[in-house]
Protein backbone atom coordinates (compact mmCIF):
# COMPACT_ATOMS: atom_id res chain seq x y z
CA UNK A 1 0.00 0.00 0.00
CA UNK A 2 1.28 3.85 -0.72
CA UNK A 3 0.78 6.22 1.44
CA UNK A 4 1.60 9.65 1.02
CA UNK A 5 3.01 11.88 4.29
CA UNK A 6 3.59 15.18 4.12
CA UNK A 7 6.39 15.69 6.39
CA UNK A 8 8.10 19.12 7.27
CA UNK A 9 6.25 20.19 3.92
CA UNK A 10 7.63 17.78 2.05
CA UNK A 11 5.67 14.99 0.06
CA UNK A 12 6.49 11.14 0.45
CA UNK A 13 5.20 8.32 -0.91
CA UNK A 14 5.91 5.49 0.89
CA UNK A 15 5.40 1.90 0.12
CA UNK A 16 4.07 0.04 2.85
CA UNK A 17 3.61 -3.70 2.42
CA UNK A 18 3.07 -4.37 6.18
CA UNK A 19 0.82 -2.30 8.01
CA UNK A 20 2.56 -3.40 11.38
CA UNK A 21 4.78 -0.37 10.67
CA UNK A 22 3.84 2.20 12.88
CA UNK A 23 4.06 6.06 11.95
CA UNK A 24 7.28 6.52 14.30
CA UNK A 25 9.24 3.56 12.47
CA UNK A 26 8.20 5.01 9.29
CA UNK A 27 10.06 8.70 10.12
CA UNK A 28 12.97 6.99 11.56
CA UNK A 29 13.63 4.24 9.20
CA UNK A 30 11.86 4.90 6.12
CA UNK A 31 12.60 8.50 5.89
CA UNK A 32 16.01 9.02 8.38
CA UNK A 33 14.27 11.41 10.37
CA UNK A 34 15.87 10.19 13.53
CA UNK A 35 15.34 13.35 15.44
CA UNK A 36 11.98 11.65 16.57
CA UNK A 37 13.27 8.99 19.37
CA UNK A 38 11.56 5.45 20.48
CA UNK A 39 11.09 5.34 24.36
CA UNK A 40 8.77 3.03 25.48
CA UNK A 41 7.16 2.66 22.43
CA UNK A 42 3.38 2.22 24.10
CA UNK A 43 2.63 5.54 24.39
CA UNK A 44 3.41 6.62 28.18
CA UNK A 45 6.91 8.51 27.94
CA UNK A 46 6.30 10.74 25.13
CA UNK A 47 9.62 10.73 23.31
CA UNK A 48 8.25 10.45 20.18
CA UNK A 49 5.68 13.39 20.33
CA UNK A 50 5.29 14.51 16.86
CA UNK A 51 2.50 17.04 15.37
CA UNK A 52 0.08 15.51 13.34
CA UNK A 53 -2.67 17.84 11.14
CA UNK A 54 -1.60 20.30 13.85
CA UNK A 55 -2.20 17.95 16.91
CA UNK A 56 0.23 16.64 18.87
CA UNK A 57 0.19 12.56 19.21
CA UNK A 58 2.23 9.31 19.97
CA UNK A 59 4.08 8.35 16.91
CA UNK A 60 4.61 4.90 18.65
CA UNK A 61 0.84 4.31 18.70
CA UNK A 62 -0.33 4.72 15.37
CA UNK A 63 0.21 3.09 12.11
CA UNK A 64 1.83 4.89 9.80
CA UNK A 65 -0.85 3.51 6.53
CA UNK A 66 -3.34 5.27 9.13
CA UNK A 67 -1.95 9.05 7.83
CA UNK A 68 -2.58 8.92 4.29
CA UNK A 69 -2.53 12.69 3.45
CA UNK A 70 -1.76 13.62 6.54
CA UNK A 71 0.47 16.72 7.04
CA UNK A 72 3.61 15.65 9.71
CA UNK A 73 6.10 17.94 11.81
CA UNK A 74 9.10 16.36 13.26
CA UNK A 75 11.76 18.26 15.24
CA UNK A 76 13.71 18.77 12.47
CA UNK A 77 11.02 20.67 10.82
CA UNK A 78 11.01 23.08 13.87
CA UNK A 79 14.39 24.18 13.73
CA UNK A 80 17.99 23.52 12.94
CA UNK A 81 20.97 23.55 14.60
CA UNK A 82 22.25 26.93 12.47
CA UNK A 83 18.56 28.47 13.52
CA UNK A 84 17.09 26.90 16.51
CA UNK A 85 13.22 27.37 17.50
CA UNK A 86 12.37 29.67 20.58
CA UNK A 87 11.31 26.71 22.53
CA UNK A 88 15.04 24.85 21.98
CA UNK A 89 16.92 27.83 22.62
CA UNK A 90 15.01 28.13 25.91
CA UNK A 91 15.92 24.80 26.82
CA UNK A 92 19.58 25.51 26.15
CA UNK A 93 19.45 28.61 28.27
CA UNK A 94 17.39 27.37 30.71
CA UNK A 95 19.59 23.52 31.24
CA UNK A 96 16.22 21.85 30.54
CA UNK A 97 17.89 18.55 29.67
CA UNK A 98 20.80 16.08 30.80
CA UNK A 99 20.75 13.19 28.56
CA UNK A 100 18.73 14.78 25.83
CA UNK A 101 16.85 11.78 24.44
CA UNK A 102 13.30 12.66 25.78
CA UNK A 103 14.39 16.68 24.54
CA UNK A 104 12.84 16.51 20.96
CA UNK A 105 9.51 15.12 22.26
CA UNK A 106 9.92 17.65 24.96
CA UNK A 107 10.12 20.70 22.92
CA UNK A 108 7.49 19.16 20.20
CA UNK A 109 4.80 18.97 22.95
CA UNK A 110 5.55 22.22 24.01
CA UNK A 111 4.89 23.72 20.96
CA UNK A 112 1.53 22.15 20.29
CA UNK A 113 0.95 22.96 23.71
CA UNK A 114 1.11 26.55 23.63
CA UNK A 115 -0.84 26.07 20.26
CA UNK A 116 -3.93 24.78 22.65
CA UNK A 117 -3.54 27.27 25.36
CA UNK A 118 -3.77 30.06 22.77
CA UNK A 119 -6.98 27.93 21.72
CA UNK A 120 -8.13 28.17 25.12
CA UNK A 121 -8.62 24.64 25.87
CA UNK A 122 -8.87 23.79 29.76
CA UNK A 123 -6.97 21.29 31.66
CA UNK A 124 -7.77 19.55 35.06
CA UNK A 125 -6.46 21.49 36.64
CA UNK A 126 -8.22 25.00 35.29
CA UNK A 127 -10.69 25.36 37.94
CA UNK A 128 -13.65 26.48 36.17
CA UNK A 129 -13.24 24.68 32.52
CA UNK A 130 -12.97 28.65 31.79
CA UNK A 131 -10.02 30.41 29.66
CA UNK A 132 -6.64 29.20 31.24
CA UNK A 133 -4.32 31.32 32.85
CA UNK A 134 -0.42 30.36 32.15
CA UNK A 135 0.88 29.20 35.11
CA UNK A 136 3.29 26.73 36.03
CA UNK A 137 0.84 24.09 37.23
CA UNK A 138 -0.75 24.29 33.66
CA UNK A 139 2.50 23.81 32.03
CA UNK A 140 3.20 20.73 34.47
CA UNK A 141 -0.17 19.49 33.68
CA UNK A 142 -0.16 19.95 30.16
CA UNK A 143 3.48 18.31 30.08
CA UNK A 144 2.57 15.19 31.71
CA UNK A 145 2.90 13.48 28.71
CA UNK A 146 6.41 13.54 28.65
CA UNK A 147 8.47 11.96 31.21
CA UNK A 148 12.18 12.83 31.64
CA UNK A 149 14.46 10.14 33.56
CA UNK A 150 16.77 13.05 33.79
CA UNK A 151 14.17 14.73 35.53
CA UNK A 152 14.93 18.08 34.70
CA UNK A 153 11.01 19.29 34.97
CA UNK A 154 11.89 22.78 36.65
CA UNK A 155 14.39 23.57 34.05
CA UNK A 156 11.88 22.51 31.58
CA UNK A 157 9.00 24.57 33.15
CA UNK A 158 11.30 27.24 33.06
CA UNK A 159 12.10 27.48 29.74
CA UNK A 160 8.20 27.11 28.84
CA UNK A 161 7.27 29.79 30.80
CA UNK A 162 9.98 32.49 29.52
CA UNK A 163 8.82 31.23 25.68
CA UNK A 164 4.95 31.02 26.21
CA UNK A 165 5.38 34.59 28.41
CA UNK A 166 7.24 35.98 25.33
CA UNK A 167 4.45 34.40 22.79
CA UNK A 168 1.91 36.45 25.71
CA UNK A 169 3.60 39.75 25.43
CA UNK A 170 3.89 39.65 21.88
CA UNK A 171 0.05 38.75 21.14
CA UNK A 172 -0.84 41.69 23.54
CA UNK B 1 3.19 -7.73 16.59
CA UNK B 2 0.87 -10.18 15.08
CA UNK B 3 0.45 -9.28 11.02
CA UNK B 4 -2.54 -8.71 10.28
CA UNK B 5 -4.72 -7.14 6.88
CA UNK B 6 -5.34 -3.14 7.29
CA UNK B 7 -8.36 -1.85 5.19
CA UNK B 8 -9.79 1.79 5.21
CA UNK B 9 -13.49 1.99 5.79
CA UNK B 10 -15.26 5.02 3.66
CA UNK B 11 -18.12 5.07 5.58
CA UNK B 12 -19.42 3.37 8.76
CA UNK B 13 -21.28 0.74 6.09
CA UNK B 14 -18.04 -0.31 5.50
CA UNK B 15 -16.82 -1.49 8.94
CA UNK B 16 -20.69 -2.46 10.67
CA UNK B 17 -21.24 -6.47 9.78
CA UNK B 18 -17.56 -7.70 9.36
CA UNK B 19 -15.32 -9.90 11.37
CA UNK B 20 -12.80 -6.81 11.34
CA UNK B 21 -11.68 -5.11 14.74
CA UNK B 22 -12.31 -1.51 14.29
CA UNK B 23 -9.76 0.25 14.73
CA UNK B 24 -10.27 4.24 15.59
CA UNK B 25 -7.74 6.41 17.73
CA UNK B 26 -5.81 3.15 18.75
CA UNK B 27 -3.92 4.33 21.92
CA UNK B 28 -5.46 0.96 23.64
CA UNK B 29 -5.58 -1.24 20.43
CA UNK B 30 -2.03 -1.13 18.95
CA UNK B 31 -0.51 -0.85 22.48
CA UNK B 32 -2.59 -4.26 23.20
CA UNK B 33 -1.36 -5.43 20.03
CA UNK B 34 2.53 -4.70 20.51
CA UNK B 35 1.92 -7.02 23.72
CA UNK B 36 0.01 -9.82 21.54
CA UNK B 37 -2.23 -9.65 23.83
CA UNK B 38 -5.22 -8.42 21.32
CA UNK B 39 -3.86 -9.96 18.19
CA UNK B 40 -6.79 -9.60 15.40
CA UNK B 41 -6.42 -11.21 12.30
CA UNK B 42 -7.88 -7.71 9.98
CA UNK B 43 -8.39 -4.27 10.92
CA UNK B 44 -11.00 -1.85 9.44
CA UNK B 45 -9.70 1.89 9.90
CA UNK B 46 -12.68 4.08 10.35
CA UNK B 47 -11.30 7.45 10.93
CA UNK B 48 -12.33 8.69 7.58
CA UNK B 49 -16.15 8.06 7.83
CA UNK B 50 -17.26 10.71 9.53
CA UNK B 51 -19.03 10.90 12.07
CA UNK B 52 -17.16 13.42 13.89
CA UNK B 53 -19.34 16.62 14.87
CA UNK B 54 -20.64 17.76 18.15
CA UNK B 55 -24.66 18.53 17.45
CA UNK B 56 -27.57 20.04 19.19
CA UNK B 57 -30.05 17.17 19.74
CA UNK B 58 -33.45 18.83 21.36
CA UNK B 59 -32.14 20.05 24.85
CA UNK B 60 -28.75 17.50 24.45
CA UNK B 61 -26.00 16.93 22.81
CA UNK B 62 -24.80 14.23 20.01
CA UNK B 63 -21.40 13.53 20.07
CA UNK B 64 -19.90 11.32 17.20
CA UNK B 65 -18.07 8.35 17.79
CA UNK B 66 -14.94 9.50 16.04
CA UNK B 67 -14.74 12.82 18.03
CA UNK B 68 -11.88 13.23 19.11
CA UNK B 69 -11.32 13.28 23.19
CA UNK B 70 -9.50 16.41 23.49
CA UNK B 71 -12.34 18.35 21.50
CA UNK B 72 -14.68 16.97 23.42
CA UNK B 73 -13.45 18.17 26.55
CA UNK B 74 -12.86 21.67 25.05
CA UNK B 75 -16.46 21.85 23.55
CA UNK B 76 -17.92 24.80 24.57
CA UNK B 77 -21.56 23.39 24.85
CA UNK B 78 -19.80 20.85 26.97
CA UNK B 79 -17.80 22.72 29.13
CA UNK B 80 -21.16 25.20 29.86
CA UNK B 81 -23.53 22.17 30.28
CA UNK B 82 -22.22 18.95 31.03
CA UNK B 83 -19.06 19.97 33.00
CA UNK B 84 -18.58 16.80 34.57
CA UNK B 85 -17.61 14.84 31.28
CA UNK B 86 -14.94 17.95 30.24
CA UNK B 87 -13.75 17.19 33.59
CA UNK B 88 -13.82 13.63 33.55
CA UNK B 89 -11.90 13.52 30.05
CA UNK B 90 -9.39 15.95 31.28
CA UNK B 91 -8.99 13.62 34.26
CA UNK B 92 -7.80 11.01 32.03
CA UNK B 93 -4.29 9.86 30.08
CA UNK B 94 -2.09 12.40 28.16
CA UNK B 95 -2.68 15.38 26.14
CA UNK B 96 -1.03 13.51 23.25
CA UNK B 97 -3.97 10.34 24.03
CA UNK B 98 -6.75 12.83 24.36
CA UNK B 99 -5.93 14.14 21.03
CA UNK B 100 -5.81 11.07 19.59
CA UNK B 101 -8.47 8.70 21.55
CA UNK B 102 -12.12 8.89 20.36
CA UNK B 103 -15.20 9.28 22.06
CA UNK B 104 -16.33 5.72 20.45
CA UNK B 105 -13.00 4.25 21.19
CA UNK B 106 -12.54 5.24 25.07
CA UNK B 107 -15.58 3.01 25.67
CA UNK B 108 -14.06 0.52 23.73
CA UNK B 109 -10.69 0.67 25.58
CA UNK B 110 -10.52 -2.87 27.49
CA UNK B 111 -11.64 -3.61 31.15
CA UNK B 112 -8.10 -4.46 32.37
CA UNK B 113 -5.47 -5.21 34.65
CA UNK B 114 -1.76 -5.81 34.71
CA UNK B 115 -2.24 -10.11 34.47
CA UNK B 116 -4.47 -9.47 31.60
CA UNK B 117 -1.34 -7.61 29.75
CA UNK B 118 1.29 -10.16 31.00
CA UNK B 119 0.67 -12.76 28.36
CA UNK B 120 2.99 -15.74 30.28
CA UNK B 121 -0.12 -15.88 33.38
CA UNK B 122 -3.05 -17.01 33.38
CA UNK B 123 -6.18 -14.44 32.74
CA UNK B 124 -9.69 -15.56 32.20
CA UNK B 125 -10.36 -12.31 30.02
CA UNK B 126 -7.70 -13.01 28.02
CA UNK B 127 -7.66 -16.86 27.38
CA UNK B 128 -10.76 -17.76 28.53
CA UNK B 129 -10.84 -20.84 30.85
CA UNK B 130 -6.80 -20.49 31.84
CA UNK B 131 -7.45 -18.89 35.56
CA UNK B 132 -6.97 -15.31 37.40
CA UNK B 133 -3.61 -13.97 38.42
CA UNK B 134 -5.13 -11.44 40.59
CA UNK B 135 -6.74 -13.48 42.98
CA UNK B 136 -4.38 -14.51 45.42
CA UNK B 137 -1.72 -12.42 43.73
CA UNK B 138 -1.09 -8.69 43.34
CA UNK B 139 -4.44 -6.65 43.67
CA UNK B 140 -3.90 -3.47 44.61
CA UNK B 141 -5.87 -2.01 41.65
CA UNK B 142 -8.35 -4.30 41.65
CA UNK B 143 -12.36 -4.60 42.46
CA UNK B 144 -14.10 -4.30 45.29
CA UNK B 145 -17.95 -4.36 43.49
CA UNK B 146 -19.45 -7.13 41.23
CA UNK B 147 -16.22 -8.98 40.70
CA UNK B 148 -16.56 -12.86 40.35
CA UNK B 149 -14.31 -16.07 40.80
CA UNK B 150 -13.79 -15.59 37.50
CA UNK B 151 -12.61 -11.94 37.32
CA UNK B 152 -11.77 -8.69 39.34
CA UNK B 153 -10.37 -6.76 36.86
CA UNK B 154 -11.72 -2.99 37.17
CA UNK B 155 -12.62 -0.82 34.06
CA UNK B 156 -10.24 2.10 33.73
CA UNK B 157 -11.17 4.97 32.02
CA UNK B 158 -12.87 8.06 33.22
CA UNK B 159 -14.91 9.49 30.52
CA UNK B 160 -17.23 6.44 30.97
CA UNK B 161 -18.05 7.00 34.27
CA UNK B 162 -19.19 10.80 33.94
CA UNK B 163 -21.25 9.22 30.75
CA UNK B 164 -23.05 6.82 33.36
CA UNK B 165 -23.70 9.67 36.07
CA UNK B 166 -24.70 12.09 32.96
CA UNK B 167 -27.52 9.48 31.70
CA UNK B 168 -25.98 9.40 28.12
CA UNK B 169 -27.12 6.68 25.82
CA UNK B 170 -24.85 4.71 23.60
CA UNK B 171 -26.05 4.54 19.67
CA UNK B 172 -24.91 1.33 17.85
CA UNK B 173 -25.53 0.10 14.15
CA UNK B 174 -25.54 -3.84 13.23
CA UNK B 175 -26.50 -5.42 10.40
CA UNK B 176 -29.33 -5.87 12.24
CA UNK B 177 -29.87 -2.52 12.34
CA UNK B 178 -29.76 0.70 15.05
CA UNK B 179 -30.34 0.12 18.66
CA UNK B 180 -29.51 2.30 21.89
CA UNK B 181 -27.54 1.13 25.10
CA UNK B 182 -27.46 3.11 28.30
CA UNK B 183 -24.47 4.17 28.78
CA UNK B 184 -24.12 2.67 32.66
CA UNK B 185 -25.44 -0.55 31.09
CA UNK B 186 -23.04 -0.45 28.06
CA UNK B 187 -20.01 -2.19 30.05
CA UNK B 188 -20.81 -5.43 31.56
CA UNK B 189 -19.74 -7.37 34.88
CA UNK B 190 -17.39 -10.27 34.48
CA UNK B 191 -19.21 -13.59 35.83
CA UNK B 192 -18.49 -16.28 34.05
CA UNK B 193 -17.63 -14.01 30.63
CA UNK B 194 -14.57 -11.73 31.51
CA UNK B 195 -13.57 -11.82 27.98
CA UNK B 196 -16.53 -9.86 27.31
CA UNK B 197 -16.51 -6.44 28.36
CA UNK B 198 -19.46 -4.37 26.72
CA UNK B 199 -22.80 -5.30 25.52
CA UNK B 200 -21.94 -4.94 22.16
CA UNK B 201 -22.17 -7.69 19.75
CA UNK B 202 -20.23 -8.72 17.05
CA UNK B 203 -20.41 -6.56 13.77
CA UNK B 204 -22.01 -3.99 15.71
CA UNK B 205 -20.45 -0.68 15.82
CA UNK B 206 -21.14 2.77 17.97
CA UNK B 207 -22.37 5.81 15.82
CA UNK B 208 -22.70 7.95 18.71
CA UNK B 209 -23.09 8.93 22.54
CA UNK B 210 -25.97 11.09 23.21
CA UNK B 211 -26.36 13.23 26.10
CA UNK B 212 -29.82 14.07 28.20
CA UNK B 213 -30.47 17.71 28.60
CA UNK B 214 -28.21 19.33 31.28
CA UNK B 215 -28.81 18.03 34.75
CA UNK B 216 -27.18 21.68 36.04
CA UNK B 217 -26.02 21.94 39.92
CA UNK B 218 -22.65 21.63 40.93
CA UNK B 219 -20.27 18.46 38.70
CA UNK B 220 -17.72 17.12 40.02
CA UNK B 221 -15.25 14.80 39.07
CA UNK B 222 -12.96 13.27 42.23
CA UNK B 223 -9.88 11.09 40.66
CA UNK B 224 -7.79 9.77 43.41
CA UNK B 225 -4.42 8.26 41.94
CA UNK B 226 -0.84 7.42 42.76
CA UNK B 227 0.20 10.56 41.04
CA UNK B 228 -1.40 14.17 39.92
CA UNK B 229 -1.65 13.32 36.38
CA UNK B 230 -1.56 10.75 33.84
CA UNK B 231 -2.07 7.58 35.98
CA UNK B 232 -5.19 5.34 36.38
CA UNK B 233 -7.22 6.43 39.38
CA UNK B 234 -7.54 3.80 42.34
CA UNK B 235 -11.06 5.44 42.97
CA UNK B 236 -12.60 8.17 41.25
CA UNK B 237 -16.06 9.65 41.92
CA UNK B 238 -18.50 11.33 39.45
CA UNK B 239 -21.22 13.42 41.48
CA UNK B 240 -24.03 15.83 40.00
CA UNK B 241 -25.61 17.19 42.84
CA UNK B 242 -28.30 20.23 42.14
CA UNK B 243 -30.00 21.58 45.53
CA UNK B 244 -33.26 23.49 46.45
CA UNK B 245 -34.29 25.20 49.28
CA UNK B 246 -31.42 23.48 51.17
CA UNK B 247 -32.37 19.88 49.93
CA UNK B 248 -30.28 17.39 47.24
CA UNK B 249 -33.10 17.91 44.71
CA UNK B 250 -31.48 15.85 42.16
CA UNK B 251 -28.10 13.74 43.04
CA UNK B 252 -26.53 11.53 40.39
CA UNK B 253 -23.26 9.20 41.51
CA UNK B 254 -20.79 7.41 39.80
CA UNK B 255 -18.01 5.51 40.49
CA UNK B 256 -14.42 4.72 38.52
CA UNK B 257 -11.62 1.67 38.82
CA UNK B 258 -13.81 0.03 42.15
CA UNK B 259 -15.23 -2.35 39.37
CA UNK B 260 -15.50 -3.88 35.98
CA UNK B 261 -17.72 -1.29 34.87
CA UNK B 262 -18.68 2.32 36.14
CA UNK B 263 -20.21 2.07 39.00
CA UNK B 264 -23.63 3.49 39.18
CA UNK B 265 -24.99 4.31 42.56
CA UNK B 266 -28.58 4.20 42.37
CA UNK B 267 -29.60 3.18 45.92
CA UNK B 268 -27.35 5.82 47.18
CA UNK B 269 -29.38 8.48 44.92
CA UNK B 270 -32.50 8.04 46.22
CA UNK B 271 -30.91 7.81 49.80
CA UNK B 272 -30.19 11.27 49.53
CA UNK B 273 -32.66 13.01 46.96
CA UNK B 274 -34.49 15.30 48.81
CA UNK B 275 -32.61 15.41 52.52
CA UNK B 276 -30.35 17.91 53.97
CA UNK B 277 -27.27 16.90 53.17
CA UNK B 278 -25.27 16.01 56.28
CA UNK B 279 -21.95 14.00 57.69
CA UNK B 280 -24.49 11.33 58.93
CA UNK B 281 -26.56 11.05 55.70
CA UNK B 282 -23.14 11.01 53.48
CA UNK B 283 -21.90 8.36 55.54
CA UNK B 284 -24.92 6.12 55.18
CA UNK B 285 -25.22 6.74 51.71
CA UNK B 286 -21.63 5.52 51.31
CA UNK B 287 -22.35 2.31 52.91
CA UNK B 288 -25.30 1.98 50.01
CA UNK B 289 -23.16 2.01 47.56
CA UNK B 290 -20.47 -0.25 49.05
CA UNK B 291 -23.26 -2.64 50.05
CA UNK B 292 -21.46 -6.29 48.77
CA UNK B 293 -18.42 -5.07 48.69
CA UNK B 294 -15.41 -6.97 48.87
CA UNK B 295 -11.66 -6.30 49.35
CA UNK B 296 -9.04 -8.94 47.50
CA UNK B 297 -6.29 -8.16 50.44
CA UNK B 298 -3.94 -5.48 48.65
CA UNK B 299 -7.17 -3.46 47.30
CA UNK B 300 -8.74 -2.96 51.02
CA UNK B 301 -7.92 0.12 51.27
CA UNK B 302 -10.17 0.81 48.34
CA UNK B 303 -13.13 0.53 51.03
CA UNK B 304 -12.61 3.76 53.21
CA UNK B 305 -11.25 5.49 50.77
CA UNK B 306 -14.29 5.53 48.45
CA UNK B 307 -16.47 6.10 51.71
CA UNK B 308 -14.07 9.09 52.45
CA UNK B 309 -14.14 10.63 48.77
CA UNK B 310 -17.73 10.48 48.54
CA UNK B 311 -18.02 11.92 51.67
CA UNK B 312 -15.69 15.09 50.58
CA UNK B 313 -17.21 15.07 47.30
CA UNK B 314 -20.46 15.48 48.51
CA UNK B 315 -19.72 18.05 51.51
CA UNK B 316 -17.88 20.07 48.37
CA UNK B 317 -21.17 20.32 46.05
CA UNK B 318 -23.67 20.74 48.58
CA UNK B 319 -21.71 23.68 50.01
CA UNK B 320 -21.37 25.31 46.33
CA UNK B 321 -24.65 25.03 45.30
CA UNK B 322 -26.44 26.22 48.09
Amino acid sequence: MDVTLTVNGTPHVLEIDDPRVSLLDALRQRLDLTGTKKGCDHGQCGACTVIVNGRRINSCLTLAVMHEGDEITTIEGIGTPGDLAPLQQAFIRHDGFQCGYCTPGQIMSATAMLEELRQGWPSQVTGDLGSPALSDDEIRERMSGNLCRCSCYPNIVDAIREVAGKAAEGAA
Amino acid sequence: MKAFDYARAATPADAIGTDARIIAGGTNLLDLMKLQVETPARLIDINHVGLDGVERDGEGLRIGALVRNSDLAAHPAVRQDWPLLSRAILAGASPQLRNRATTGGNLMQRTRCYYFYDVDAPCNKRVPGSGCGAIGGVNRIHAILGASDHCIATYPGDMAVALSALDAVVEVEGPGGRREIAATDFHRLPGDRPDLDTELQPGEMILSVRLPAPLGGRQIYRKVRDRRSYAFALVSVAAVVTMRAGRMDRVRLAFGNVAHKPWRAPAAERMLTGQAPSPELFARAAEAVLEGARGQGHNDFKIPLLRRTLAAVLAEAVQETE
